[in-house]
């Protein structure tokens, strides 16, 4: 190593001296790109702050004015409480309901879509992209758009709702499905391909079992979602608990105790799905613990 | 210096290790043997506390670290490298990175997330590298190295621990024979040249043999056997595998010595090229 004409091995001082520098100059780039999004964040918030048509500081010892007032007619009225949620608890069912149902139909046709829009197992796989599309247009259009067109065509009720609700679950849920999909081993469905099965034979048989446990822990997942987004539903007149709660607080003061009743079934129900779901889940990708 | 009192550790109702036992007065390089299932792996990561023993105590120095918490149970982790089968580097980092996580320990949480190191510390990791033969794959991501390269960057990551002891987990035991001598000669180096204690899991005799100066052998959780190699008999092999009359040592064997010297030769040769 000695000789100069041999060209050897690299020392290590200059292995050692490479590497530090390459060290420096990533460390240089990382510390730019944080300056440059510190940057961009600060002078961000002053823009919005300055379009902002009451201004942040100004406004924000304020946030805490509304719910207080609402607070204190509830708890003056404290004692109405129980009756009030026993009045709306048939509006709570119908939000469950709608959420269920949409949730449903859209993990039923989420999971169609997303078997036809995985590359590999596609049964028309030049239309992938058609699909793949489509799956985006559902998720793209916000389900309070879609629940408003059909509200002025179908007239108000928890059916449009749950027809919105049901477009942007499949759209959502197909590309989570199409994802586990193309992880999925597809040497099953050669097999099955191999005895002359149908698509639909080697889809049913071949990937529902591997994918299953991770489709219905995405499906429970998106059925707590789709509770809250069926209560907001209610507001633009889809029935349920969110349509009481905008008359309740459209009332103004004076009907705060209804609205305080209905946030707190609202408040339950949330917690209790996403505790009963969240266990469920668990057990589906953990499976049991013995 | 290093003691097991009746180590125990169940698994529900099964037990993995059963009242293990001995002491270790010196560094010396120890070599547990026993075919799979028979304990040895969960010997290790308890002498680790990657897991912790259901019973019993692990005494080093005359300290118990069985009921380490918290900051003083990592500081004994440091201070006790580990070796896998599977090597458990992080694939999409690179080579002196994966080295550098041998001082975690010792660094602030912060300054490790956003990769920062003395440079003195750098020096040092691709010297251990140029050490163990493989500085020049220094910069390259430790999944674009070859198994018994991978292996080595896990040694160094062990000895920039600086640790008293290393344990070794079925080290080659996804290696050929050719890694697998590079990787048992390193060990060996390591505890010749520091003084180092180094316990490994083997699962071939003659692996345990040909680098260990003591061989304990384990059998459905129990020592059997504890030793100097030459002390292992045919018989004593038999009885740590549980095997018939028609057990032979070679039956277990992967080094190259397997084949005749001339051959390995030429095997040798052709690898280097």
């Amino acid at each position: 190593m000695t000789d100069a004409t041999l060209s050897g091995p690299p020392r290590v001082d200059t292995i050692q001296s490479s590497y530090l520098a390459q060290v420096q100059r990533r460390r240089l780039y990382g510390g730019l790109t944080l300056a440059i999004f510190a940057l961009l964040m600060v002078s961000g918030f002053m823009v919005a702050d300055g379009r902002n048509a009451g201004g942040f500081w100004d406004g924000l010892h304020n946030i805490g004015d509304y719910p207080a007032d609402v607070l204190s007619e509830a708890w003056e009225k404290r004692a109405d409480l129980p009756a009030l949620i026993v009045k709306y608890f048939p509006a709570l069912i119908e939000t469950v309901n709608i959420a269920a149902v949409s949730t449903l139909f859209g993990a039923c046709a989420g999971l169609v879509l997303s078997l036809l829009s995985t590359r590999g197992l596609a049964r028309w796989p030049r239309l992938i992209p058609l699909f793949r599309r489509l799956m985006d247009v559902m998720r793209a259009i916000p389900e309070i758009v879609i629940a408003l067109v059909l509200i002025f065509v179908l007239g108000g009720g928890p059916v449009p709702a749950m027809i919105a609700i049901a477009i942007h679950t499949a759209g959502a849920l197909g590309k989570m499905f199409s994802e586990v999909a193309e992880n999925a081993d597809l040497k099953p469905v050669e097999g099955l391909a191999s005895t002359g099965a149908t698509w639909a034979q080697r889809m049913w048989l071949g990937i529902l079992p591997q994918v299953a446990p991770n489709y219905l822990s995405y499906a429970l997942l998106r059925f707590e979602i789709n509770i809250r987004a069926s209560a907001i539903l209610g507001f633009v007149g889809a029935g349920g608990l969110g349509y009481e709660l905008r008359n309740a607080m459209a009332w103004g003061p004076g009907r705060f105790d209804e609205a305080a009743a209905i946030f707190v079934l609202l408040f339950g129900t949330i917690v209790l799905f996403d505790q009963l779901s969240s266990r469920f889940r668990n057990r589906l990708t953990e499976g049991h613990r013995a | 210096m290093f003691e097991l009192r009746n180590v125990t550790k169940r698994f529900g109702d099964k037990i993995a290790v059963d009242r293990a036992s001995f002491i270790v007065d010196r560094p010396m390089m120890i070599g547990i043997i026993g075919r799979s299932g028979a304990g040895k792996s969960t010997l290790l990561r308890m002498l680790n506390r990657l897991s912790d023993s259901t019973s019993g105590e692990i005494l080093f120095d005359g300290q118990d670290i069985t009921h380490l918490r918290g900051a003083a149970r990592r500081n004994w982790q440091s201070r006790c490298a580990m070796i896998f089968q599977q090597f458990n580097l992080v694939p999409r980092m690179d080579v002196v990175s994966n080295v550098l996580h041998g001082t975690l320990n010792r660094r602030s949480t912060l300054a490790t997330m956003f990769n920062l190191y003395p440079a003195a510390d750098i020096h040092r990791a691709i010297e251990i590298l140029d050490r163990l033969g493989i500085a020049e794959q220094a910069p390259k991501r430790a999944e674009a190295l070859s198994g018994g390269q991978q292996q080595r960057v896990a040694i160094a990551r062990a000895l920039m621990q600086d640790p008293a002891m290393i344990l070794a987990d079925e080290p080659i035991a996804s290696l050929d024979p050719m890694n697998a001598q590079v990787v048992m000669d390193a060990l060996r180096r390591i505890h010749e040249e520091d003084g180092r204690m180094v316990i490994a899991n083997l699962h071939t005799l003659d692996t345990a043999r040909r680098y260990c100066d003591r061989v304990i052998g384990m059998h459905d959780g129990r020592i059997v056997f504890d030793g100097r190699p030459d002390q292992l008999t045919t018989g004593i092999a038999r009885d740590i595998y549980g095997a018939g009359d028609d057990f032979s040592e070679a039956a277990t064997s992967t080094a190259i010595e397997a084949l005749n010297s001339a051959e390995a030769r030429r095997l040798k040769a052709k690898a280097l090229v």
